[in-house]
């Protein structure tokens, strides 16, 4: 079972918020989507579970439109800032309804993941604070048995030691009933060894669609004086650069050219998925910046 | 274990570097099992199938094997194994970068030889 998504694009009033979007979703994967505030990462969610309809272009499930296709939708899971729940219900309520809607749910296991976490399964959900309102959401999202369980900004609200905590629930659950994860966080740092592959949404498009691996593989800081610098990064992707004292960083994302020979003052890095996210999403950045 | 997750080194070749070294080292001993792929990963945060990558190599190698039903274990000669091939790499990554760096510091063979030897009066 996947996922297409083919030249989607969502209008609202006069804002284009997706703009031809391409992308697969696999089964049993674990995806990072990134991308900065508003650059549309909740929009794709509501597309892909069709709690929106697309402007244009379309979303199938194993090549079928998810438009009110009930039996697809039953086999995804998103997790969002909405709160969907009556708001007078008791958490225990929330994950009964969950199974009457999904027919699949792990009791068991919420129960005991509530003990993990610490939530007591009969409080309202009203009266649960931002970090618990998270918490609940994300057991729902670890018990209810889906194939594809999106989760948009999970931790929104959880403390260190409760992120740690899910981090490490997500990857037990993970091994022992794979299935597809789509992780939307801005804590990029933290999922970075987690996740197998990545998307990156900016201003409504999708500009990178890779594995961790290989985005890594071609993501270099060339560190130097200037003028060395940017002889060797010329015609390579320049993403961004910085300079400190008379020490400066080109930012390159994509092959460097392999037969230039490196000269003696510059050195080669690789730069880890944070950083070339924020360089990559950066106002200032592009070949054209400073 | 630990890992360097700024290192310009593929995740996945860690884990098995990190894993040989254990054995090298003797934290898993030949015979003992060694932690599954999901304890791995849950400790580090890693994503499992980069776990299974880099266990895949030393099973590759010769050094662990699975044994059904119960998980991956560290195999008789393991360890023999891995000095075997570190001293092949002991030339290449010591040696050969030894005399690179004496040339451009201007220090001739007998001086070398003379400073090893004296390298090995004191440990």
């Amino acid at each position: 079972m996947d996922i297409q998504v083919t030249n989607l694009t969502k209008v609202f009033g006069h804002k284009v918020v997706l703009k031809d979007v391409n992308l697969t979703i696999q089964p049993n994967t674990i995806y990072g989507l990134l991308g900065r505030n508003g650059a549309g990462k909740s929009t794709l969610f509501n597309l892909l579970t069709n709690r929106l309809n697309p402007t244009s272009g379309n979303v199938l499930v194993d090549g079928q439109l998810n438009k009110n296709h009930d039996q697809a939708l039953g086999r995804m899971y998103l997790m969002s800032e909405a709160n969907l729940y009556p708001p007078r219900s008791r958490v225990s309520e929330v994950f009964e309804l969950t199974e009457t809607l999904y027919g699949q749910f792990d009791q068991q296991l919420a129960k005991q993941l509530c003990q993990q976490f610490d939530l007591d399964p009969r409080v309202r959900v009203n009266k649960l604070s931002t970090g618990y309102r998270s918490i609940m959401k994300l057991i729902v999202a670890l018990a209810v048995d889906v194939d594809f369980v999106f989760l948009d900004e999970p931790t929104l609200g959880l403390d260190a030691n409760h992120r740690e905590l899910f981090y490490q629930l997500l990857i037990e659950n993970y091994s022992q009933r794979p299935r597809t994860f789509v992780i939307s966080t801005h804590l990029i740092e933290e999922i970075a060894n987690m996740v197998e592959r990545v998307f990156v949404l900016q201003n409504g498009q999708l500009t990178v669609d890779d594995s961790t691996e290989a985005i890594l593989a071609q993501s270099y800081a060339i560190t130097g004086p200037k003028a060395d610098v940017t002889a060797y990064t010329a015609g390579t992707n320049i993403i961004g650069q910085d300079q400190l004292g008379h020490l400066y960083v080109d930012y390159v994302y994509g092959p460097l050219i392999a037969d230039r020979p490196i000269p003696d003052t510059v050195t080669v890095d690789h730069i880890d998925l944070q950083k070339l996210f924020v360089t990559l999403t950066s106002q200032k950045g592009g070949a054209d910046a400073i | 274990m630990q890992f360097n997750f700024d290192s310009t080194e593929p995740l996945y070749l860690q884990v098995a570097d990190q894993l040989e070294d254990a054995i090298f080292v003797a934290t898993f001993v030949e015979g003992e099992q060694v932690p599954s792929t999901t304890e791995i990963s849950k400790q580090f945060h890693i994503n499992p199938a980069t776990v299974l990558k880099g266990m895949n190599i030393l099973v590759e190698n010769g050094l662990i094997e699975k044994r059904r039903g119960l998980g991956m274990f560290v195999t008789h000669g393991a360890r023999e194994k891995i000095q075997e091939k570190r001293r092949q790499e002991f030339y290449e990554q010591y040696v050969v970068n030894l005399v690179l760096e004496a040339q451009k510091l201007a220090i001739n063979e007998s001086t070398i030889l003379e400073m090893v030897k004296r390298g090995f009066k004191i440990t």
